[in-house]
């Protein structure tokens, strides 16, 4: 063995350790893929140094994303209240773990570190306050209905299918979580287009979702370009529901909106540029994703 | 051939009991005025000496309630008193097959019951409440709805821990803070749960147990610093406190009696309704206050029905409610034991007839065979005061008119149970009946999304669901 002072180590630069990068992918089925286009892009912080290369996702990435939200949507809309209540708070649990890890994927892609972090409890405190609406929604805007006639007469809510979701640009992770929670707590599922320029935290919440026995597919996330994906979203026969909240650009708003009347998917049009995704939400994002149902029965000896 | 069940006991080791308890005040364990031990009902063995509060103690627990309301719980917002109300939910889980065994020791109730019906209940209640601290504006009291200030809080011995989450999540949920008392035969889940409260970092005085018996209770429910009391027990107590309470600002809701209807038609799927008449009877050994005591099965099926009730109630398994094949536990204490052979030997007198399940009963403990009554009129005792046990009273009916005219017929109106294929049928019998919960096709189901509560006599306010939320919200 060589002693201390023979190591050729001693003699030279003592080495720093070098980080382990990780590669940003997208999330689609449970399943972490590249795009299938082999493409990607890079993302810069806020002061234009390079971070990461995140996948830059295709029609096809769009569609595989689509099919797998429809395959989780009987399992995840069948679900019990409470079991989707209970999944959605081991989500909180599970970002609350990675607070730190946020709050530097945050302050790199807006350059504030101490708004970062109030960001990132804003948002765990949010995914929280939506779901406890698991087994709220239907008693709040659910109905008994006095109809005029020996009937039992029920409303209750349900999801209305696969939602497409463009998520806001300038609020990585806020925004982000303030309108996937809103999204699948009612039982519908998701295909999110990530923020475009900010993209990292979408792909690390995608790892906490991947982690919270989640079903696969419930939420599916892309990163890329809105205008290329979204129109494919837009005009997917399988997609109930867009929110284009995060869309900037009102030209594309307008094509989104046309092409999304093809099959009638419920619409909410983008926010406007003012948005505080601090301030407290209502409960209209989750209403606007759902369906009321109504039952008849008679009642007679 | 006969297959034989081999004993499989649960574990006793899950729960480390200690040699004497204290009261939960303030965030810590304290000293009482007194002392008073408390038994597992299917040994006779005593677990743990447990601390008796007097006037002063009580004193002491609200006076804390009353600081913590003040200083911290009430002003705290909503969102943060969900982050307390989850972290217990969470323990709860965590520790439920410690509590389950623990509940079985001191109340007698099957493992079976405590592991898959009493404590999933008691975490879902606490996730469901705890969802709701954050959302007081859309549940339909107002804008803007504050709390009451300190709940003063009675529960009764049948499901300790249980009526004990019906008790304490929605009054913190809402901004409470509360002082409870469990009863007097079954403190220790309630003292367990004091535990929770510090593992989950609750702030001091938010919740305080405060254990003894009905002079305890009484000193609570009369003290002028309660606002709110609230009490699950028997309609007797119930009306004391509705008297005590008479010409204060305290706001009451009393979960009482029951003696609940169970109607069988003839087109009922009738195994289906055995299983529901045995679980609505002899689930917890009929300490249930909305137990299906009363059985009004339509005359043309009794006989088949009765036959078949029989036979399947020779299959229930009575003994260590330790045992995972136990059905059929230990009578809470034998002081009830007494009420239930006192009120049986009423309805030998009264000329009913009694049949009881041919079951080995141990030695030790206190046990009652799981019993009916049949030839039981309207008139008798048995058809009107509430049993508190295994014991059904047998009544049949003619038309749908007579059924429901004879489940209405009692000072009670907690629950009630209909069997029958027809749903138009249930639903317009259902519209008939003066019940709190009415059961069709099931019964005895729970969920804390679901209110449960009675008419008449049987106590008034609501516990869970949204409407549990309005006994704790001024408005």
């Amino acid at each position: 063995m060589p002693t201390e002072q023979e190591s050729p180590a001693a003699t030279t630069e003592p080495t720093v350790r070098l980080a382990v990068r990780k590669t940003y992918k997208l999330f689609i089925g449970g399943a972490f893929p590249r795009s299938e286009s082999g493409r990607s892009y890079p993302v810069h912080t806020a002061t234009g140094d390079f971070m990461a290369n995140a996948a830059l996702a295709s029609r096809k990435d769009a569609r595989d994303a689509v099919r797998a939200a429809r395959a989780a949507f009987g399992t995840w809309s069948a679900a019990t209240a409470y079991n989707r209540g209970q999944i959605l708070y081991r989500v909180a649990e599970m970002l609350e773990g990675r607070h730190a890890q946020f709050t530097a994927e945050v302050a790199a892609a807006t350059g504030d570190r101490d708004a970062a972090a109030a960001e990132v409890d804003a948002a765990i405190d949010r995914w929280v306050w939506y779901a406890g609406w698991a087994d709220k929604i239907a008693q709040v805007h659910g109905a008994a209905n006095p109809v005029a006639g020996p009937y039992f007469n029920l409303s209750t809510p349900e999801p209305t299918g696969v939602v497409a979701v463009v998520a806001p640009p300038e609020s990585p992770l806020l925004g982000l979580v303030s309108v996937v929670a809103p999204a699948i707590v009612s039982g519908n599922t998701a295909v999110v287009v990530a923020s475009e320029d900010r993209p990292l935290p979408a792909v690390t919440l995608a790892e906490v979702l991947a982690t919270s026995d989640l079903p696969d597919g419930v939420v599916n996330v892309l990163t890329g370009r809105v205008a290329e994906i979204a129109p494919w979203l837009a005009s997917h026969m399988d997609v109930d529901a867009i929110d284009l909240t995060g869309v900037t650009d009102a030209g594309l708003a307008v094509d989104l909106e046309t092409a999304a009347a093809e099959n009638l998917k419920r619409v909410l049009r983008p926010a406007p540029a003012s948005s505080d995704w601090a301030a407290d939400p209502d409960v209209q994002r989750m209403l606007a994703l759902i369906e009321t149902k109504t039952v008849w029965h008679p009642k007679g000896i | 051939m006969v297959f034989e069940y081999a004993p499989a006991p649960e574990s006793r080791s899950v729960v480390e009991i200690k040699p004497s308890y204290g009261l939960f005040i303030d965030g810590e364990f304290v000293d009482a005025a007194g002392r008073f031990k408390t038994a597992n009902p299917a040994t006779e063995e005593v677990l743990a000496d447990v601390g008796e509060a007097d006037a002063s103690d009580v004193d002491r627990a609200v006076a804390a309630a009353r600081r913590a309301y003040e200083r911290v719980w009430g002003p705290m917002p909503g969102r943060e008193r969900a982050k307390y109300l989850y972290r217990i939910a969470r323990i709860v889980q965590e520790r439920a097959r410690e509590l389950a065994v623990l509940e079985t020791l001191d109340n007698g109730k099957p493992i079976r019951e405590s592991r898959d019906v009493d404590l999933p209940l008691v975490a879902a209640h606490f996730f469901y409440y705890a969802g709701w601290a954050d959302k007081l504006a859309y549940a339909g009291f107002g804008p803007d709805p504050k709390p009451l200030g300190v709940a003063g809080q009675v529960i009764p011995w049948n499901f300790p821990l249980l009526m004990l989450a019906w008790k304490i999540a929605p009054a913190l949920a809402c901004g409470n803070t509360v002082v409870l008392k469990p009863a007097e035969t079954t403190p220790l889940t309630a003292l367990a749960f004091a535990e929770i409260c510090q593992q989950a970092d609750l702030p001091p005085g938010v919740v305080n147990i405060v254990t003894g018996a009905g002079d305890t209770g009484r000193a609570l429910v009369e003290h002028p610093g309660v606002d709110k009391v609230a009490f699950t027990g028997s309609t007797e107590v119930g009306k004391q406190i509705a008297r005590s309470v008479a010409g204060s600002r305290k706001r009451v809701t009393l979960e009482l009696g029951g003696k609940a209807a169970n109607i069988v038609f003839d087109d009922a799927p009738i195994d289906q309704a055995v299983e529901g008449i045995v679980n609505g009877i002899f689930f917890n050994q009929g300490h249930v206050c909305c137990a299906g005591s009363r059985l009004l099965v339509q005359e043309s099926i009794a006989d088949d029905l009765l036959e078949s009730l029989k036979r399947r109630m020779a299959l229930l398994r009575v003994g260590d409610p330790l045992d995972k094949n136990t059905d059929v536990g230990a009578i809470n204490s034998r002081a009830q034991l007494d009420r239930i052979r006192a009120l049986s030997e009423v309805g030998d007198a009264e000329g009913a007839q009694r049949w009881s399940a041919p079951c080995p009963l141990p030695d030790r403990g206190f046990w009652f065979a799981p019993t009916i009554f049949t030839g039981v009129s309207q008139a008798h005792r048995i058809a009107r005061e509430e049993i508190f046990g295994p014991v059904l009273s047998v009544l049949t009916f003619r038309t749908p008119a007579e059924a429901v005219e004879k489940a209405n017929n009692t000072p009670y109106g907690l629950s009630a149970g209909i069997w029958s294929d027809k749903g138009s049928r249930i639903l317009a019998i259902a519209d008939r009946l003066r019940a709190g919960v009415v059961w069709a096709n099931t019964f005895n189901k729970f969920d804390p999304t679901s209110p449960f509560g009675g008419y008449k006599e049987s106590g008034y306010g609501r516990e869970g669901g949204r409407h549990g939320l309005e006994a704790y919200l001024a408005h």
